[in-house]
């Protein structure tokens, strides 16, 4: 193709500022070019999903040890965990409130435009991003990895506006403490 | 005169009709099943009131409702709310894009009830550009929310009288709520699964991106009429004129998401008059997709060709004789307008010169 940056138009021409932009550089300065893992953790997301769900039950498990250490206490180390293994994973952004299970394991906080309900309308005719030509779009691979997966319809599920406050706070805690409770109200009106 | 017009102001909202959502006229007429025609107004870089009357001008009589666009392309222009604020104080009926590039959900719920206000009935819900595609291509992009997203916080203010916080609206917006698909982008088939998404968010109508692939299209709508979501939702499908073979070679490899044909380029390259050639490509397509089970009406964009609208519209003949909303003169202010005219040419009776005749009167 004749022009390396198709949907950006003239970027130098048109920075505000003037300054000198180096070729080649996506427009939203993201330093990963490769996005080798993320696609095939995408490639397995029937594996992560099963994986997931027995990893989700055994910190269930462990709900009684969390509860004794104290959650707030835990959340450091367990955070400093989750934003390393799905960062290397999934480029995980750690949004706090993970989508992965409903995104076939692709995730969503990757697209420029943070979509979490599907591709927007720009995505170029070979699946890649509109924003970042080089990227393959999130959510043409969250449609493929959803296919592999045994609870993909989750992908027909509209989500929640993120929460902007729960940024960079362990996703896997906050699951696990909803779930005991929920645990915890079921039992209650069961001795009732 | 068009029947859906406010018999005592023409810029207030209709009427309001069991199971409309809105008080609109381009709910009306979709719900009444007649095809359906929109439009996008051109915003302008002026602060000039006269240039937004002028550039809906065009359209009067032929479309029943103008998309306000939400600096459409990431480019800086009039806002919407601005100028779907003027179009409705003439009567117009706007429909006001919200995209979620620019704002976030405190500014995007203020700008539902200010709009709602003004008197704005049609809201469509868009993603928006990314910012790397206009004249600015360092701002931040923010994208708070997606438009599924925003498309349920604006139904959660209508339906429940509530912000996206809880808090109690003591008036809710009542508005006819839209969306975009776009049939020509991948993941192909994700996109029908993503229309049913959008209806249950909210969207009670959708306009297509620009459609020339006609082809592509139908197989779309083979699969949403399999689905079932004809019925619950108003098509329009978007189509427009394309300029000439160089313009249609630019917009595909410069603007995402526009899917535009070899077959197409050809046809332009090999006519005589390729903007004319263009025009007829738009009115041969809407032709074609009229025809399409499912399709309530067409949205044609005319981006700086916005004087073909009309043509385009009366040679498809969709209209099929019925004229839309056009700029009417408020007939009360007709009956003044008459009364004032009479005072000014009839002798005028000077009471107080009458009084005094009276009291030198001799009985």
């Amino acid at each position: 193709m004749a022009d390396p940056k198709p949907g950006n138009a003239a970027p130098a021409k048109k920075a505000a500022t003037g300054a000198y932009t180096p070729a080649g550089v996506s427009p939203n300065r993201r330093g990963r070019h490769t996005y080798t893992i993320r696609l095939w953790a995408v490639r397995h997301s029937r594996f992560f999903e099963w994986f997931y769900n027995r990893f989700a039950n055994v910190f269930l498990l462990l709900h009684p040890l969390w509860k004794t250490l104290g959650y707030s206490r835990v959340e450091k180390p367990i955070t400093f965990v989750e934003r390393h293994v799905k960062g290397f994973l999934f480029d995980c952004r750690m949004c706090g409130q993970c989508a992965l299970s409903s995104t076939g394991m692709s995730c969503p906080m990757n697209c420029p435009k943070q979509l979490r309900n599907g591709p927007c309308g720009g995505v170029r005719s070979n699946g890649n991003c509109e924003v970042e030509p080089d990227m393959p779009c999130v959510w043409v691979q969250a449609w493929k990895g959803s296919q592999n997966m045994t609870g993909g319809q989750k992908i027909m599920n509209v989500q929640k506006p993120v929460n902007q406050s729960l940024r960079e706070t362990s996703s896997w805690l906050r699951v696990t403490a909803e779930a005991a409770a929920e645990r915890e109200a079921a039992a209650n009106k069961e001795m009732k | 005169m068009s029947p859906d017009i406010n018999p005592h102001d023409p810029g207030a909202p209709l009427d309001p009709l069991p199971g409309h959502s809105s008080r609109g006229r381009l709910e009306r007429v979709l719900r009444r099943g007649e095809f359906a025609v929109t439009t996008e107004l051109n915003p302008p870089d002026s602060a000039n009131p006269e240039d937004v009357y002028e550039r809906a001008a065009v359209f009067n009589g032929w479309v029943d409702g103008i998309n306000a666009v939400d600096a459409s392309g990431a480019n800086c222009h009039m806002s919407s709310v601005g100028i779907c604020a003027l179009l409705t104080r003439m009567g117009y009926a706007p429909i006001m894009q919200i995209a979620c590039r620019d704002k976030n959900r405190i500014a995007i719920q203020g700008d539902v009830l200010g709009a709602s206000a003004m008197g704005v009935q049609n809201i469509m819900c868009l993603t928006g550009d990314g910012v790397q595609a206009g004249d600015q291509p360092g701002a931040k992009p923010v994208f708070d929310l997606d438009c599924m997203s925003l498309l349920e916080t604006v139904r959660i203010m209508r339906d429940n009288g509530k912000f996206l916080s809880g808090r109690k609206l003591s008036t809710p917006p009542h508005v006819f709520l839209g969306a975009a698909i776009n049939p020509f982008a991948p993941p192909y088939d994700f996109r029908p699964y993503r229309l049913a998404k959008k209806i249950e968010a909210g969207a009670q109508f959708v306009q297509s991106q620009y459609c020339f692939d006609v082809p592509m299209f139908r197989t779309y709508m083979d699969k949403v009429r399999e689905l079932g979501l004809h019925e619950k939702v108003f098509i329009l499908c978007g189509v427009g004129p394309l300029a000439s073979a160089k313009t249609a070679r630019w917009i595909r490899a410069n603007v995402p998401g526009i899917h535009i044909p070899d077959a197409i380029i050809a046809r332009l390259e090999g006519a005589q008059d390729q903007k004319k050639e263009g025009k007829q490509i738009c009115i041969d397509i809407i032709n074609e997709v009229k025809e399409i089970q499912g399709v309530a009406g067409v949205h044609v964009m005319a981006y700086r060709q916005e004087e073909y609208v009309a043509e385009i519209v009366h040679e498809s003949g969709v209209l099929k004789g019925r004229q839309p909303w056009k700029p009417e003169m408020n007939p009360a202010d007709a009956l003044v307008a008459a009364r004032m005219n009479a005072m000014r040419e009839g002798a005028e009776q000077n009471q107080q010169q009458l009084a005094g005749i009276a009291a030198q009167h001799p009985h």
